[in-house]
């Protein structure tokens, strides 16, 4: 029986098990809401604006491991999308967005609504396609789950012209797809593997550096078993965390420009380096001739060729699956007789211990102002180091990174490549679909929240418990604080004036709102709003506007020129 | 240095602005670029000659296998091969030039494929430097026209780049 192209796209949807659909509906893709209409199978979410749906359906992604998915409308929908995709393309994260395009014949007219998605959205998706042709919509969305989910994950768009959902056609799915030109490598090279195995177990000052690869390729499990196995240290970079547990000794914290001392100076000074699923960010290594004053082996273990030797040369490349490879060194270790070097190994944790207890997070617990590091830490202990956080984008998120603990991946959801503010409160909603009963906290600043805030509406429709987190210190405060270090305490533009009063705002959209102004208040009101199981509570906690991230390692400086609080 | 890259790619339109996306996005060195189909009518070849140290042109090579329209990348500064590309030249052909162009012609065995009054057409195939040193030994004042079709390039003997 033919249906109509409309129809295909939702039995596309329906043969891979989409279950949320996150969407904005508009005259190009009309055909495909008046299918969406008469089925069951997923549901549509309605955001406020096409740029929260992508979000939402990037951070489900992220908190499922399947392939998110978005639905906009041709012109100023597809323009809104752009953020949340190349957002999702810098942290490599499957996704597939449809949208709507004029009708055939009309494209290249400059006609209503037009915009060359394919041509606006190539530099920032791992795939796009254009659906010429009503017998191609299958395969096409076939092609871009595959592709989307498969090797190094990323977003796909398919473009669908109006005509092309009106026409009629028979609708067969096809089982699989094969491309020529697109065979990810899974399994690393065996003889490569064998000499990153000898490498570890030579190792005097061995470092794991595992990143957000861990996370994506569900690879906490076997990572934990090698690393505990052999004793070595391991950080994780911002898109790692959970990747590794934090709460478990060997974790020595996140690295990077506000990473700690003992993770940046292990990474440093050791002789080994294992890194596995990073990419050598310029946040994570700082000065790339710096980090090369010293000597190390680089094992790199990536599923992306064209992310090793990209930034930093590397010794051992090992292209493939984070899970393959890592099963395989495990079995590897499981039959060697050689152990790691111990009293090697002694001495160097006695090393990172002299780091560790310089106790490089320690701030002003006995301020009459609310730290904004001690609300993190509350919130880690009232949610018992078990919900998910979400994050904005400047200080509060990197706060969030360094006080929360989070023991398992997927927890941690935050845009680490492109750093996109406003990023928060949609990722709140993406991973409160996923998991409806889970503690979601978005950890935000008053500038962030601000980027999209009509999705309190959203939240209000859909009834997410949310509860977020809004350290609001009246600055940008990550601009601010740069501009203090940086350029003499000339705050340009960095104030944030005309804040609504965010209760009222929360309100007004039935939600539950709360001022909290002394940190004597922070636990309780943290418990009372956790315990308000099914409500979304907006928590705005006025913080320290003049408190600074730290540890930091400056623009430009090398890993162990790392600053502290204490020495400033 | 510089580099000769040869390409298959899935014959399908918007292919060829992905690679010419990637290497102005990433900042890459183009100094031509020719692509036709093949014999397989499915795949394009394209011939790309850019420039870059060792690491940018490994990083090229691996970015063009990303893409996922790319089928084969083969660097051909990685073995033996034959570059070759054609150019047409208009040159004055008027009076003590008349000669002198039909000679210079010879000596770098071009063909004469257009005469008119005042001008000859020349057709030259040669390596990229061949077509540079033709152009250097003509006076400039000569010269009217000039175009140049990029280097297509191919492997030595049995280095074939096939699917
Ligand atoms: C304000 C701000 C401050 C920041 N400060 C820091 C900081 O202090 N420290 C820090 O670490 N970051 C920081 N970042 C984030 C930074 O910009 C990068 O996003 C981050 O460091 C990249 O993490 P990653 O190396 O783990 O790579 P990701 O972007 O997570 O990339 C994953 C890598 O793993 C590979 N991969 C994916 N799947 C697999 C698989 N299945 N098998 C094998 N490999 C796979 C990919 O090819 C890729 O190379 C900051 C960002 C912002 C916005
Ligand atoms: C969309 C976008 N615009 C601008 C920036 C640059 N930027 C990075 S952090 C920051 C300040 C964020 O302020 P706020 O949300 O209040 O967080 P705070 O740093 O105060 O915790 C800005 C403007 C950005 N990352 N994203
Ligand atoms: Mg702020």
């Amino acid at each position: 029986m033919e249906i109509s192209g409309a129809e295909i796209v939702i039995r596309c949807l329906h043969e891979e098990n989409v279950k949320f659909v996150f969407g904005y509906p508009g005259g190009a893709v009309l055909n495909i809401y008046d299918a969406i209409f008469t089925q069951d199978k997923f549901k549509h979410i309605l955001v406020r604006h096409e740029q929260a749906a992508v979000h939402a359906a990037d951070a489900y992604a992220r908190a499922t491991g399947d392939v998110g998915v978005a639905l906009v409308t041709s012109g100023p929908g597809a323009t809104n999308a752009i953020t949340g995709i190349a957002t999702a393309y810098m942290d490599s994260i499957p996704l597939v967005v449809i949208s709507g395009q004029v009708p055939t014949p009309a494209i290249g007219l400059d006609a209503f609504q037009e915009v060359d998605m394919i041509g606006i959205t190539r530099p920032c998706v791992k795939h796009n396609f254009l659906v010429k042709d009503i017998k191609d919509i299958a395969t096409t969305m076939k092609k871009a789950f595959f592709i989307a989910a498969t090797g190094r994950p990323g977003p796909v768009v398919v473009d669908i012209p109006k005509d092309i959902t009106a026409q009629l056609a028979n609708f067969e799915y096809p089982k699989s797809v094969e491309l020529r030109s697109y065979t990810p490598i899974l399994k690393g090279h065996s003889g490569q593997i064998k000499k990153a195995i000898k490498l570890m177990l030579d190792a005097k000052r061995p470092m794991i550096y595992a990143g957000g690869g861990v996370v994506l390729g569900d690879a906490s499990g076997e990572l934990i078993k090698i690393a505990q196995r052999l004793g070595f240290p391991v950080t994780n970079t911002l898109m790692g965390l959970g990747g590794y547990p934090a709460t478990d000794k060997q974790f020595v914290g996140m690295l990077g420009m506000h990473g700690t001392l003992e993770a940046n100076m292990a990474m440093q000074d050791c002789d080994v380096l294992v890194a596995i699923g990073a990419r050598f960010d310029d946040r994570v290594i700082g000065n790339p001739e710096h980090f090369f004053n010293k000597n190390r082996t680089i094992i790199h273990i990536d599923v992306d060729p064209s992310s090793i030797s990209k930034r930093v040369k590397v010794d051992v490349p090992i292209v493939g699956h984070v899970q393959s490879v890592l099963t395989e060194m495990n079995e590897l270790l499981d039959a060697e007789t050689r152990a790691p070097d111990a009293v090697a190994l002694k001495a160097w944790w006695t090393q990172i211990e002299e780091w560790r207890g310089r106790n490089c997070l320690s701030y002003n617990r006995n301020s009459e102002i609310i730290k904004p590091q001690y609300v993190i830490e509350k919130l880690w202990e009232v949610t018992k180091g078990d919900a998910y956080v979400t994050s904005d984008v400047g200080q509060h998120q990197m706060w969030a990174a360094q006080y929360y603990k989070f023991d398992k991946p997927r927890r941690w959801i935050n845009s680490g490549g492109l750093g996109t503010m406003g990023v928060g409160l949609p990722y709140a909603m993406g991973v409160q679909f996923a998991d409806p009963t889970a503690q979601v906290a978005c950890v935000t600043g008053e500038g962030s929240i601000q980027m999209n805030i009509q999705e309190l509406s959203t939240c209000k429709q859909f009834h997410l418990p949310i509860k977020v987190i809004l350290l609001n210190n009246r600055y940008l405060g990550m601009v601010r604080q740069w501009q203090q270090f940086f350029y003499e305490n000339r705050y340009s533009e960095s104030y944030m004036d005309s804040l609504p009063d965010f209760v009222k705002l929360a309100e007004s959209y039935g939600h539950v709102g709360m001022n909290i102004e002394k940190p004597g208040d922070v636990e309780g009101a943290l418990t009372e709003a956790f315990n308000l199981k099914d409500r979304f509570v907006f928590m705005n906690f006025l913080t320290d506007q003049n408190e600074n991230v730290f540890p930091m390692v400056p623009n430009g400086k090398g890993l162990s020129e790392i600053i502290l609080a204490e020495e400033l | 240095m510089k580099h000769i890259i040869s390409i298959l790619m899935e014959n399908e339109a918007g292919a060829l602005s992905r690679v010419a996306g990637l290497f102005s996005a990433r900042a890459y060195n183009i100094e031509s670029l020719t692509v036709a189909p093949t014999e397989d009518a499915t795949l394009s070849r394209m011939t790309i000659v850019t420039s870059g140290s060792d690491e940018v042109i490994e990083q090229i090579i691996k970015q063009l296998n990303k893409l996922i329209d790319v089928v084969k990348v083969l660097d051909l500064n990685d073995g033996r091969f034959i570059e070759r590309e054609l150019m047409l030249v208009k040159v004055k052909a008027t009076g003590p030039f008349r000669d002198e162009m039909k000679r210079m012609c010879d000596i770098f065995r071009g063909r004469i494929i257009d005469v008119a009054d005042g001008s000859y057409t020349i057709e030259l195939t040669g390596s990229g430097s061949k077509l540079d040193a033709f152009l250097e030994a003509l006076d400039n004042a000569a010269i009217l026209e000039t175009v140049r079709t990029g280097a297509s390039g191919i492997g030595r003997g049995d280095r074939i780049l096939k699917l």
